[in-house]
């Protein structure tokens, strides 16, 4: 809802890597708010409805390691006790791909279609990192960009701060923690800050934002690789799940 | 120990905004998650050794009561007295009515988390026995007024040097030292006629060793020995957890443990306490007890929270923690701090007095990585969210929104109509704008943050009429 353009970014890449792309319209959420939160319920019912969406499909990928690591964690371990749905979850959930794993791991991407010139720092997101592993495949596609430069911060892997609803709740906490990651983005000097999830980039920009740093700018991943950074509302272009 | 555990919100407001404990915690993330790092990777079966170590701490937990009752009978041969207890209040008891039998006036204590469970030094005091902490970071809170513990390893890190200093002159009424080694020497003088006028000495056990009835401890400061071997009496207090059938599991866990918990191969002390003293040794006490505290303990076997009787006090969850690394161990109220704390509290205290510490959390999953007993610290404080959540224990606020968004979510074009509402009125309200300070109904998000303004349409509002463009001839 936020920024479509990441959407777009993303079926742009997955197009060029070859797949047929579609986003079913009766998609909502994974319901990891929900799962966090305690309500297993919600979190059940909200897999069964993504397992109904999705099922028909070859492969489903996510622009986000939060969304693609709820599905892939933690969906089989909520229907533990329904071994014929624990199965069809986790049959499904062994096709579901972040995005640049997804990218490098399945379809082979050497080169992303995009172009970017200038220095970027790369933020590691909890999600995808420990629950996914994904660190090596964004830098690989990255440092695979003429003109673009990767610069890590000193500690790529810290958390920064956001944790879902913890954000609000212990809200001086998170940003405290924000401002531990946000020194480390500018030591390194870099114009921006490339990251695989929503809910950092919607946390840290505000926060730089809020603190008066309004140059540094937060990018998705899939946007700075479909190199679709320019392009804003209105315009045409692609998505976030697909086939 | 009282329970402030529902003071976090207020408490870590304080200590953030404390610049002198701020500037204390870093010392967290530059000495001991590099420490630990650098440790670890002069192992080169790391991930194996960790392996073993679980298998073994598992094996342990699976048959629990026949290890204790295996411990209990070697320890008896050797003339060591086993003592069990429910609570800790009923170890403190024990312990108070032991240093009676023997008519100790003074007690020196090594440092022992068990012992801050069972709030010993107010059950000695009320007994009119003098009890000290020798440790020296022990010591240090013990002369500020018996301030609590804010790190299960190192009790004293939230103090800087400066701040010892001060405390250090104005009790020991002498001039004012600055040299570390200066200041440890003036506690050693002050400790010393304790340690040779003490009847009784207290400390923790980080093991108990089934095949020998033996008492295991890692300690980096010497002053333990003085502890349990010049008294004439010794009293161990350790969770029934603790213990390990045989030495063999010691040696393994003893890779892991001054690894992960100080970045050391080794911590400078290791001892494996058996028996009294024998007839024709030079040293050791002439009455030993080991006091075994469940505490809360055994209600954890066989149920969803069973992991984290694997937990060997190493402190790598809480030096790794973000939240952590931001408030200090003084905001969780008790005598666990962090990740491990945030799951031990609920289930020594009760979930009702706890309510904050499951959900101070980012859930970024680091300190199950860097567990070396791979307890899955983030699963098990979502079960506690669980619990609270299935329990109605939760605030009507939140219940609310969780319930809305929830009714959202399971019908899909209800979902899409209210985010493409949301959108329309957020682009409305940030006009020109990029970034909004203020977002009506969301000041908990707007009060430190911006909000991003929405770039455009959502995206499944773009997709549609991009297909029906396509499609339409």
């Amino acid at each position: 809802m936020m920024r479509p353009e990441i959407a777009f970014a993303t079926v742009r890449l997955l197009e060029d890597a070859g797949c047929q792309v579609e986003v079913p319209v009766g998609q909502t959420c994974c319901g990891q708010p929900g799962f966090n939160a305690g309500d297993q319920t919600v979190a059940r019912d909200l897999a069964l409805q993504w397992l109904q969406t999705f099922e028909q499909f070859d492969y489903v990928v996510a622009p986000s390691g939060s969304c693609a690591g709820m599905i892939r964690k933690h969906y089989p371990d909520l229907f533990r006790h329904d071994p014929d749905l624990k199965i069809r979850i986790q049959r499904l959930s062994e096709r579901t791909w972040e995005l640049s794993s997804f990218l490098v791991e399945v379809c082979g991407m050497q080169k992303p279609p995009g172009r970017f010139q200038g220095l970027i720092t790369y933020h590691d997101s909890c999600s995808g990192l420990r629950e996914l592993g994904v660190q090596a495949q964004p830098r690989q596609l990255l440092r695979s960009m003429p003109g673009l430069e990767l610069k890590e911060m000193n500690d790529p892997r810290a958390c920064c701060g956001f944790g879902g609803s913890f954000a609000v709740k212990y809200g001086a906490i998170s940003a405290s923690i924000a401002d531990e990651k946000i020194a480390q983005i500018q030591q390194t000097a870099a114009s921006c800050v490339v990251m695989g999830d929503l809910g950092c980039m919607l946390h840290l920009e505000g926060r730089l934002r809020r603190c008066g740093d309004q140059q540094t700018r937060v990018m998705h991943l899939a946007e700075v690789l479909a190199g679709e950074t320019q392009v804003h509302a209105g315009s045409v272009t692609p998505s976030k799940e697909e086939s | 120990m009282q329970v402030q555990s529902m003071h976090f919100k207020a408490r870590s407001g304080q200590k953030l905004a404390d610049q002198r404990l701020q500037a204390n915690l870093k010392k967290l993330s530059s000495k001991w998650v590099a420490g630990r790092a650098s440790a670890i990777a002069e192992l080169d079966d790391f991930e194996s050794t960790r392996d073993d170590a679980v298998q073994r701490r598992e094996r342990a937990l699976a048959n629990l009561d026949v290890w204790l009752e295996r411990f209990e009978q070697e320890a008896t041969r050797r003339g060591t007295v086993v003592l069990w207890a429910e609570t800790p209040a009923e170890a403190s008891k024990l312990v108070v009515a032991i240093a009676k039998r023997h008519q100790v006036r003074k007690v020196t204590k090594s440092k022992s988390m068990v012992s801050e469970e069972m709030a010993l030094n107010r059950a000695l005091e009320a007994a009119g026995i003098e009890p000290v902490e020798t440790d020296l970071g022990e010591y240090i809170l013990q002369i500020n007024n018996n301030e609590p513990p804010s790190h299960i390893v190192a009790p004293v890190l939230h103090k800087d040097k400066d701040e010892v200093s001060d405390l250090f002159a104005k009790v020991h009424q002498k001039p004012r030292l600055t040299e570390v080694n200066q200041m440890t020497r003036e506690a050693r003088e002050v400790l010393r006629p304790h340690f040779l006028g003490s009847d009784m000495g207290v400390s923790g056990g980080n093991f108990v060793i089934a095949e020998t009835g033996s008492v295991a401890l890692f300690t980096n400061e010497g002053n333990e020995g003085m502890c349990t071997i010049v008294p004439r009496v010794h009293v161990a207090v350790t969770g029934i957890e603790k213990v390990l059938p045989t030495l063999e599991d010691l040696a393994m866990i003893a890779r892991l443990l001054p690894r992960s918990a100080t970045g050391q191969s080794i911590s400078n002390y290791f001892s494996i306490l058996t028996g009294t003293r024998s007839a024709g040794e030079l040293d050791g006490p002439e009455h030993h007890y080991v006091i075994l505290v469940d505490g809360g303990r055994s209600g954890l076997l066989g149920g969803d929270f069973e992991a984290m009787l694997r937990c060997i006090r190493c402190g790598a969850c809480m030096n790794h923690c973000p939240v952590y690394q931001k408030v200090g161990g003084h905001a969780y109220g008790w005598v666990y701090p962090g990740p491990m704390g945030s799951v031990l509290t609920p289930a020594y205290v009760g979930i009702e007095k706890t309510l904050d510490l499951p959900q101070a959390a980012t859930l970024c999953g680091e300190c199950h990585v860097v567990c070396p007993m791979k307890i899955p610290l983030p699963d098990l404080l979502r079960k506690l969210r669980e619990r609270q959540f299935e329990r109605g224990l939760r605030p009507l606020g939140e219940r609310l929104g969780l319930a809305a968004w929830g009714f959202l979510a399971r019908r899909p074009s209800l979902y899409r109509i209210s985010t493409l509402a949301a959108s329309r009125l957020l682009r409305w309200f940030a006009g020109t704008k990029a970034h909004l300070r203020h977002v009506p109904g969301a000041g908990a998000w707007t009060q430190h943050r911006d909000f991003a303004a929405p770039s455009g349409k959502p995206f499944s509002a773009q997709w549609a009429q991009r297909q029906s463009s396509k499609t339409r001839p």
